[in-house]
């Protein structure tokens, strides 16, 4: 820290820079300690406070806690938003993160899924939920395949804005395409079954959940305002929340599993250094193709999931912003840490909302919070641990060398 | 198809105009990341802005009554417009360079994280241009606002009082094609400022700076090179293409939003892309193929489909060309 003080005597804006690396090291300082904290419990301890964990996840929008909630727009809705992005951002961290390719288009894949759910289920067919959304996450697989083996030939900012064009390619085809809906979009997709018999009728749900409510101390519960468990109607989001956390879980599962396999490493070679990996016996490109198709596949769940949710798609929701907005969620929680792309997408998902108040002004606040979180936190809020052991090795290194000379 | 038969110089003459305003944009791109391997998406924005100056230059001189005139009556109030553009566009462009790359490229960040900040740099652009109206408020400037911005409506079109008619040139007939004033003079300022910019890249000091950031940064700066100088310059150039671009732009189209720097940056970008990003003179090339290609692909498949014809035929080239059609030069540019 004593870096910090000195700076502050020398001018303001190196004050400001010492202030902003302090603020870093402490944040890191204050993971490693949790981490390590985390690391040292006994197994029980840490499944029970990971179940807390999951359960805390769960039942957030029925605990009515203040400050958190969204005054603006429904608190339920939101989290939905968070949630699907949190799913996009682990997907995207899959071809971002792990196999470094830097994907602008990823857009393309959750219109993919959410097209294939809404021509499946209302459009053209009339297949149940639960059949259409495997089938959303195979063809967007076949897609991102598709886009895959031309597109992984060129690398780094090419492959950047070929996949950007792919993305808008998309996006236009729906808007031009009859079949597709064209410009008007896909309405009235049923929601996903409900199941139970409460309320009774085709609707129901299995059992009613009520909420919490904070305003007089002893009425704590508040029983005239209840979620009802597996019911998919049009009011309440809380329901699909809970489908896109619980289907966040399993890929984040299958995300571990993968990542510590011989594919994980595969990646994280192959994004390293190509030619070496390469020439060391591992098949670049198939690697990089099976990282694009996992990740749009697990983008396309996210979609078949929001179009059965919002009952209406149109290509007008898919646009590249929402692309660079996915992107900015995995970069700036930490490129390659799967808890960091998810802290990262609910930075990206709830800030816009949580300072609704400000209406208008948010997106520029969002702008200017985008900026200051990259100059601030350049390895992102979470970086990998990979990048920390290679950032303390570089200081180190600096500081044996002595002062640096400024260029 | 018969469409593109029967026009097929007229679709020529207005694509190598639209794509030398691509071109001008695109110089913008090439010359950041030919410097500093950077994509600045901020870019569009800088563009965007100089739409806008043009369009307050001209309410400024003006009025605000809407009237058509020639090309030739509009010029000097064209040329003012086309002076303010590029220095607000030069300006906007210096602190965003300032803003959102310098502390970046100071502290050595990912590359990643520089194109996080350029987005993020980009939004707000964008969104101070669309509360423009509310910002102006704060000086005190509400009274006579309306003069130069639509009240409540901010985010609306907003369009430039001065019309520009194209009259056709009787001596410049091209097949059976007339060519018209003013794309005659897109296309011919715009390549006059990239012939500009070319030469001041390879033979004067501040160019030969450019080139050798461009080559080896580190040998640069050891060879007394300061490279924040040239960086600044670098992006300051930049900006004023864009701003010369916009001018060119408000000619022909007229309008303006506070998102239009969005598509028609992509678009730019993707020229820069095409020709080989960091190469100026691919930029030249991968704008006029790009704007060329578009007019005969809407032509053939329809207006809907431009966008598409231009993205299909990126993905075509580099999977020939994987560096683009002239490869990444400008640090190899022999002087």
């Amino acid at each position: 820290m004593s870096r910090a003080t000195d700076a502050v005597a020398l001018s303001g804006q190196s004050a400001l820079k010492g202030i902003g690396t302090g603020i870093g090291t402490g944040l890191d300082r204050g993971f490693g300690a949790i981490r390590s904290f985390f690391g040292g419990m006994p197994k029980p301890v840490k499944i029970v406070l990971l179940v807390l964990g999951v359960l805390l996840a769960y039942a957030l929008p029925l605990l009515d806690l203040p400050i958190i909630p969204t005054t603006g727009s429904d608190f339920g809705g939101v989290l939905f938003t968070a949630a699907s992005y949190a799913l996009i951002a682990v997907g995207l961290n899959i071809v971002i993160g792990y196999a470094g390719l830097l994907d602008l288009g990823y857009v393309g894949f959750y219109a993919t899924g959410a097209y294939t759910v809404g021509i499946l289920t209302q459009y053209h067919w009339h297949w149940p939920f639960l059949l259409a959304l495997p089938m959303a996450i195979l063809v967007t697989m076949v897609f991102g395949v598709l886009l895959g083996a031309p597109t992984l030939r060129v690398r780094g900012d090419y492959l950047a804005i070929v996949t950007l064009g792919f993305g808008e390619i998309i996006r236009l085809v729906i808007h031009n395409t009859g079949w597709l809906g064209a410009a008007s979009g896909i309405s009235q997709i049923p929601p996903p079954p409900s199941i139970g018999p409460n309320p009774p009728g085709p609707d129901g749900g299995l059992f009613s959940i009520p909420h919490l409510s904070w305003g007089t101390f002893p009425n704590i519960i508040d029983v005239g305002h209840e979620t009802h468990f597996l019911k998919f109607g049009v009011l309440d989001a809380i329901p699909y929340y809970w489908l896109m956390l619980t289907a966040l879980a399993v890929v984040l599962v299958a995300d571990k599993l993968i990542k510590d396999s011989r594919v994980g490493r595969a990646w994280e070679a192959t994004r390293e250094d190509e030619d070496a990996a390469e020439i060391m016996g591992v098949p670049t490109f198939r690697y990089k193709l099976l990282a694009f198709a996992l990740g749009a596949c697990i983008g396309g769940l996210s979609g078949g999931i929001y179009a059965a949710r919002n009952g209406f798609v149109s290509p007008d929701t898919f646009v590249i912003i929402l692309s660079e907005l996915f992107v900015a969620a995995v970069i700036i929680g930490g490129a390659g840490n799967r808890w960091g792309a998810i802290a990262g997408a609910i930075v990206v998902a709830y800030l816009p909302e949580r300072f609704r108040g400000f209406s208008d002004w948010r997106m520029l606040v969002f702008g200017l919070a985008m900026m200051a979180l990259a100059i601030w936190r350049p390895q992102g809020i979470f970086p990998p641990r990979r990048t920390r052991r290679a950032l303390a090795a570089e200081a180190e290194i600096e500081e044996l060398e002595g002062e640096t000379v400024d260029v | 198809m018969d469409f593109l038969i029967h026009h097929f110089f007229e679709l020529t003459i207005t694509g190598l105009a639209l794509g030398s305003i691509y071109a001008l944009v695109a110089l913008g791109y090439t010359l950041v990341y030919g410097v500093l391997q950077l994509i600045n998406f901020a870019h569009s924005e800088v563009f965007m802005y100089g739409t806008f100056a043009v369009a307050w230059i001209v309410v400024l001189v003006h009025g605000t009554g809407s009237t058509t005139e020639s090309l030739w009556a509009a010029a000097p109030i064209l040329i003012l417009a086309l002076i303010a553009a590029m220095l607000l566009s030069g300006l906007v462009a210096l602190l965003l360079e300032r803003v959102a790359y310098r502390p970046l490229i100071k502290k050595n960040a990912p590359k990643l994280i520089a194109l996080i900040s350029a987005i993020g740099a980009s939004f707000a652009l964008a969104e101070i241009m669309g509360l423009r109206d509310r910002i102006a408020a704060w000086f005190g400037l509400d009274d006579n606002l309306s003069n130069y911005v639509s009240p409540g409506k901010a985010r609306d079109l907003y369009a430039s009082p001065v019309t520009i008619d194209p009259h056709p040139i009787s001596w410049l007939k091209i097949g059976d094609y007339t060519v018209t004033d003013v794309d005659l003079l897109v296309i011919v300022a715009a390549l006059a400022m990239m012939f500009a910019l070319d030469w001041f890249v390879r033979h004067t000091r501040f160019g030969r700076g450019i080139r050798a950031t461009a080559q080896d940064p580190e040998s640069a700066a050891l060879m007394g090179v300061n490279s924040t100088r040239i960086i600044q310059v670098t992006f300051f150039i930049g900006g004023l293409m864009a701003g010369a671009a916009a001018t060119l732009y408000m000619i022909r189209v007229g309008t303006t939003r506070q998102n239009a720097g969005f598509i028609f940056g992509v678009k730019a970008f993707t020229a820069a892309v095409m020709g080989g990003i960091g190469n100026l003179r691919g930029a030249l090339l991968g704008g006029l193929i790009l704007g060329v290609a578009e007019n005969y692909g809407s032509a053939i498949l329809g207006t809907e489909w431009k966008d598409v014809v231009a993205f299909v035929l990126l993905v075509l080239i580099l999977l020939v060309r994987p560096s683009g059609l002239l490869g990444e030069a400008l640090g190899k540019a022999r002087a």
